[in-house]
C-alpha cells in the first residue's frame, strides 16, 4: 500500500511539478538559439520510447520462450518494429524537439598557395646535400621494386602457377566403367531415350571437372558425329562432359521430347548461360555463349552390356583458357 | 529556485573537460559540432549505404560465431528432414544449422543477406546521385574515385559472401567466377590455378581463403576506403544545390549538433529496422532448398543476388565466340561479358572526371550541384551508359521471363543482342533534346517575369 501511496505522490510530483524548473543558467551570448518548448512532442518521443522498449524486450520473451512458434518472423518483427520506434522517435527529436537552424559557413579555401610553396620548398632543399639525385632515385626505386617482388614472391605458394597439364588431366581411359550416382555400373540397354543419365568414371574423384558424364540415346540414324568418330556412340548411346566448356556448370538440361514448332533438335543445355549443344553432331554448339563444343568420350559395350569408356575426351574439358590445345585429353 | 549548478551541467562539464585535457580535442569538436550539412534527401543515400554496412558488420560477426569454412565431406543428420543423410561439406552443414539449429541464426543470417543487398542499391544510386549532379568534379574527385573502389570491392565482398555457404548456387556462382578469370588473356589460366590451388573446384585451402577475404582482408579494406571517404568529404564540405545564400563559397545546413545528429541516428535506427524487419519477414537465398554444391549438378533458373545480375546477363548475350589461331583458343568467351563488360563499366566511370574536365574546358572548384539539365551532354551520356548497363541486366531474367510468359528465350535473347547498341543511342539523342528543352522553357520563363517586372514598373511610374 505504501508503495502504491509513493507512486502516487511521485506521479502527482512529475505531473504538477512541471515546468517549474530552476531558472536557466544565463550565459552572455547563446550559441544555440532559444526556441519555445514543446510539450506535446516530448510526450509524444517519451511515448516512442516506450514503445520501442517494449518491443525489445518482446524479442527478449521470444527468444527466451521456445514454445512461441514462428521464432525467426516474430525476433525479426519485435527487433525490427523496436529499432523502428526508435527511428522515429529520433526523427521527432530532430523536428521537433532540438533547435532547427540553418546555419552558413565558409567552404574551406581551394588552396594554400604559400603553404603549398613551402611544402615544394621544404622537399626540395631537403636533398640539397646530394649530388647524383637521379641515380639515388633510381637505385632506391630498384630496391624498393627488389623488396617488393621478394616480398611478393611467397604468394606463388598459393597454388602451382606455371602448369597447366593439371587442365587436361581426366580420370577417363580405355576401359573404365561408366557408374550412376550410387556407383553402379550403368549398362546399355538401361540407357532409355528421351531422358539424360549422369555417369562417373569408376573409383575416380567425382570432384573433378573431367569425371561427370552426360549420356543420351539417340537414333543410329540421327547421328552424324564429326568424322573419325566411327563407333564412338554404340546402340545409339553418346557421352559428353557434362561440364560446360563456356563456365564449367553442370550440363543439367537435356531438350527431349522437343518442341517441334521453334526447337526441333534434341539439345543438352546449360542452365547458367544457356548454352545449347547438339548431341547427334558432337557436341556442337546451337544457340548461347560457349564457343566451342562439348568433348566427345568414346564409348564402348563389352560382354556383359556394361558401358565403358573406348578413350579420353574429343578435346579439353572445361573452360577455355588462353592458348588451350583443342587435342584430345591426356 | 535556484540552488547549485543543475545535475546536467555538472555531467557535461565534466565530460567535456575530460575529453579536452586528456586530447585537447575541444576546439576541433567544437568546430565538427557545428559543421553544417546541406539538406537535401538525396544525400542520405550514401548515408544509408554506411549504415547498411554496419548493419553487415554487426550481424556478420555473429555469422562467424557458428560458420565453419571447411570443405570436408560429412552426412547431415540435423533438424531439417529433407537432408538427411545427404553428403555435404561441413561449410554447408554449418550454414544449415545457423538456419535451423542456432536461435535467432536465421534471422542474423537473412538480415546480413538482406543489409548486403540494400548496401549495393544504396550505393548504386548514390553513384547516380553523383554522377548527375557533377558531384565528381575538382576538389571531391578523389573522393570520388574512393568511393568507386569501394563499390567494386563490395561487389566481390558480396560475391564471396554467397559463395562461402556452398549450396547448389554457391557453387555455380564460383563455377562461372573460376571460368572468367581462366579466360583472362595470357595469364588467367595462371591466376586461377594460383587462387583456387588448382583446377576447380580446387583444394580446401581455397575455402579458407574466401573465408579470410570475406570476414577480415576486405571488410577491413572497405572500412578504411569508408574512413578515407568521409575525411575527405568533410575536409572539402558537402556539395550544395544552388539557392538563395548558397553559393560557391557558402555552405548553409543544418549542423551536425544538435539539428542533424538525430536525424542521421534517426536514420541509422530506419535502416537497421527495415533490415531486420527483411530478415525476419521475407525469406532469402534458403540454402537448404537448393542443397548442397556438386560438380555435376546445377539447377534450371538460377539468379544471383541482384548486384551481379548485369554480369550473367553479359555472359547470356555475348553469341558464341572465342578468339582462336587454328587448334589453339586464345580468348575464351566469358571474357567479354564476365571481364571485358564491367572493366569497361568501371573504366568509364573512373575516367569520367577526366574525360568531361578535357571536353569541356571546365578545371573549377565546383561546390554547387548541377541539376541534369544543366550538363546536358554529361546527363545524355550518363543515360545512354545506365540503359546499356540496364538492358544487359534485364536480358539476365530472360529466362524467368520466358518461364513466366512463354517468350521464346532464343529471340529474346536476339532481341536484346540489337537493343543493347541501338537503344542507349536514342536515350542518349531523347535526353539530351529533354535536358535542352528544359534550360529553353526555363530561360523563356524567367524573360517573362522579367519582363511583366518591366512592365509593372513602367505602369506605376506613370499613373
Amino acid at each position: 500500500m505504501s508503495a502504491l501511496r509513493r507512486w502516487l505522490v511521485s506521479a502527482f510530483v512529475l505531473l504538477v511539478g512541471r515546468g517549474r524548473r530552476p531558472a536557466r543558467v544565463q550565459r552572455a551570448e547563446r550559441i544555440v538559439p532559444l526556441e519555445p518548448p514543446s510539450p506535446r512532442a516530448e510526450l509524444l518521443v517519451l511515448a516512442l520510447f516506450g514503445a520501442a522498449s517494449t518491443c525489445a524486450v518482446g524479442f527478449v520473451v521470444v527468444y527466451a520462450v521456445e514454445s512461441i512458434p514462428h521464432q525467426t518472423q516474430f525476433l525479426g518483427l519485435s527487433l525490427g518494429l523496436a529499432f523502428a520506434f526508435l527511428a522515429a522517435a529520433l526523427v521527432l527529436i530532430a523536428y521537433r524537439l532540438v533547435v532547427t537552424e540553418e546555419l552558413e559557413e565558409d567552404y574551406p579555401p581551394p588552396a594554400h598557395p604559400a603553404e603549398q610553396e613551402a611544402l615544394e620548398q621544404l622537399v626540395e632543399e631537403s636533398g640539397d646535400r646530394m649530388t647524383r639525385k637521379r641515380l639515388l632515385l633510381l637505385g632506391g626505386g630498384a630496391a624498393g621494386a627488389a623488396i617488393g617482388a621478394a616480398l611478393i614472391t611467397p604468394a606463388l605458394s598459393l597454388g602451382p602457377i606455371f602448369e597447366v597439364a593439371p587442365f587436361y588431366r581426366t580420370p577417363w581411359r580405355p576401359g573404365v566403367r561408366l557408374v550412376d550416382e550410387r556407383g553402379r555400373p550403368l549398362r546399355a540397354d538401361e540407357i532409355l531415350e528421351e531422358t539424360f543419365y549422369t555417369a562417373y568414371p569408376e573409383g575416380a574423384d567425382r570432384e573433378e571437372l573431367g569425371s561427370p558424364l552426360v549420356v543420351v540415346r539417340l537414333q543410329p540414324a540421327e547421328l552424324h558425329l564429326p568424322p573419325g568418330r566411327d563407333g564412338w556412340a554404340p546402340d545409339g548411346i553418346v557421352a559428353y562432359s557434362k561440364i560446360c566448356t563456356h563456365a564449367a556448370c553442370a550440363i543439367a538440361l537435356y531438350r527431349k521430347p522437343t518442341f517441334p514448332a521453334v526447337e526441333e533438335r534434341p539439345a543438352l543445355v546449360c542452365p547458367c548461360h544457356y548454352s545449347t549443344f547438339d548431341p547427334a553432331r558432337g557436341g556442337k554448339v546451337l544457340f548461347g555463349p560457349a564457343g566451342r563444343p562439348l568433348p566427345q568420350l568414346p564409348l564402348e559395350v563389352r560382354s556383359g552390356g556394361e558401358l565403358r569408356a573406348g578413350g579420353n575426351f574429343s578435346g579439353p574439358i572445361g573452360p577455355s583458357w588462353w592458348g588451350v590445345r583443342n587435342r584430345s585429353a591426356s | 529556485m535556484v540552488g547549485g549548478p543543475q545535475p546536467e551541467r555538472i555531467v557535461i562539464r565534466g565530460l567535456v573537460r575530460y575529453v579536452d585535457e586528456r586530447s585537447g580535442g575541444a576546439s576541433f569538436l567544437r568546430k565538427a559540432l557545428r559543421y553544417v550539412f546541406p539538406d537535401h534527401w538525396s544525400f542520405l543515400l550514401g548515408e544509408v549505404a554506411l549504415y547498411s554496412f554496419v548493419v553487415l558488420v554487426g550481424t556478420g560477426i555473429y555469422l562467424t560465431f557458428f560458420f565453419d569454412p571447411s570443405t570436408a565431406s560429412t552426412y547431415y543428420h540435423g533438424e531439417y528432414q529433407p537432408l538427411h543423410g545427404a553428403e555435404m561439406s561441413q561449410a554447408y552443414r554449418s550454414v544449415v544449422d545457423i538456419s535451423f539449429k542456432v536461435k535467432a541464426g536465421l534471422l542474423m543470417r537473412q538480415t546480413h543477406h538482406w543489409a548486403a543487398d540494400v548496401f549495393l542499391v544504396a550505393i548504386a544510386l548514390h553513384v547516380f546521385r553523383i554522377f548527375f549532379t557533377g558531384a565528381f568534379r575538382k576538389p571531391r574527385d578523389l573522393t570520388y574515385f574512393v568511393g568507386l573502389s569501394m563499390l567494386v570491392f563490395a561487389l566481390l565482398e558480396g560475391y564471396l559472401g554467397y559463395s562461402l555457404a556452398d549450396d547448389l548456387l554457391s557453387g555455380m556462382g564460383l563455377a562461372i567466377g573460376y571460368s572468367v578469370l581462366m579466360s583472362v588473356p595470357v595469364v588467367g589460366a595462371n591466376l586461377a590455378e594460383l587462387v583456387w590451388g588448382g583446377p576447380f573446384p580446387g583444394t580446401p585451402a581455397f575455402w579458407s581463403r574466401m573465408y579470410v577475404a570475406h570476414v577480415f582482408l576486405l571488410p577491413i579494406l572497405i572500412a578504411t576506403l569508408i574512413g578515407l571517404h568521409l575525411v575527405l568529404v568533410a575536409a572539402r564540405h558537402h556539395t550544395q544545390f544552388g539557392g538563395p545564400r548558397r553559393t560557391e563559397r557558402k555552405v548553409v545546413g543544418i549542423p551536425t549538433f544538435p539539428g542533424y545528429a538525430p536525424r542521421t541516428l534517426g536514420l541509422l535506427s530506419a535502416v537497421t529496422a527495415v533490415l531486420f524487419l527483411l530478415g525476419g519477414l521475407v525469406q532469402i537465398n534458403p540454402i537448404w532448398l537448393w542443397g548442397p554444391y556438386h560438380v555435376a549438378d546445377a539447377t534450371n533458373g538460377a539468379q544471383p543476388d541482384w548486384y551481379l545480375g548485369w554480369l550473367i546477363g553479359a555472359l547470356r548475350l555475348v553469341p558464341s565466340f572465342d578468339v582462336t589461331i587454328g587448334r589453339y583458343t586464345l580468348i575464351p568467351n566469358p571474357f567479354w561479358g564476365g571481364a571485358l563488360f564491367p572493366m569497361l563499366v568501371f573504366g568509364f566511370l573512373f575516367v569520367w572526371p577526366w574525360v568531361e574536365r578535357r571536353f569541356t574546358g571546365d578545371y573549377a572548384f565546383h561546390n554547387l550541384l548541377d541539376r541534369p539539365r544543366d550538363a546536358p551532354w554529361r546527363t545524355a551520356i550518363g543515360a545512354a551508359v545506365v540503359t546499356w548497363v540496364g538492358l544487359v541486366f534485364v536480358a539476365g531474367s530472360a529466362d524467368r521471363f520466358f518461364v513466366t510468359f512463354f517468350v521464346s528465350y532464343g529471340w529474346q535473347i536476339w532481341f536484346y543482342r540489337v537493343a543493347v547498341w541501338v537503344v542507349p543511342v536514342l536515350v542518349l539523342l531523347v535526353t539530351r533534346r529533354v535536358c535542352l528543352e528544359l534550360q529553353a522553357g526555363e530561360r523563356v520563363e524567367r524573360e517573362r517575369k522579367l519582363a511583366e517586372a518591366e512592365a509593372r514598373r513602367a505602369a506605376e511610374a506613370s499613373p
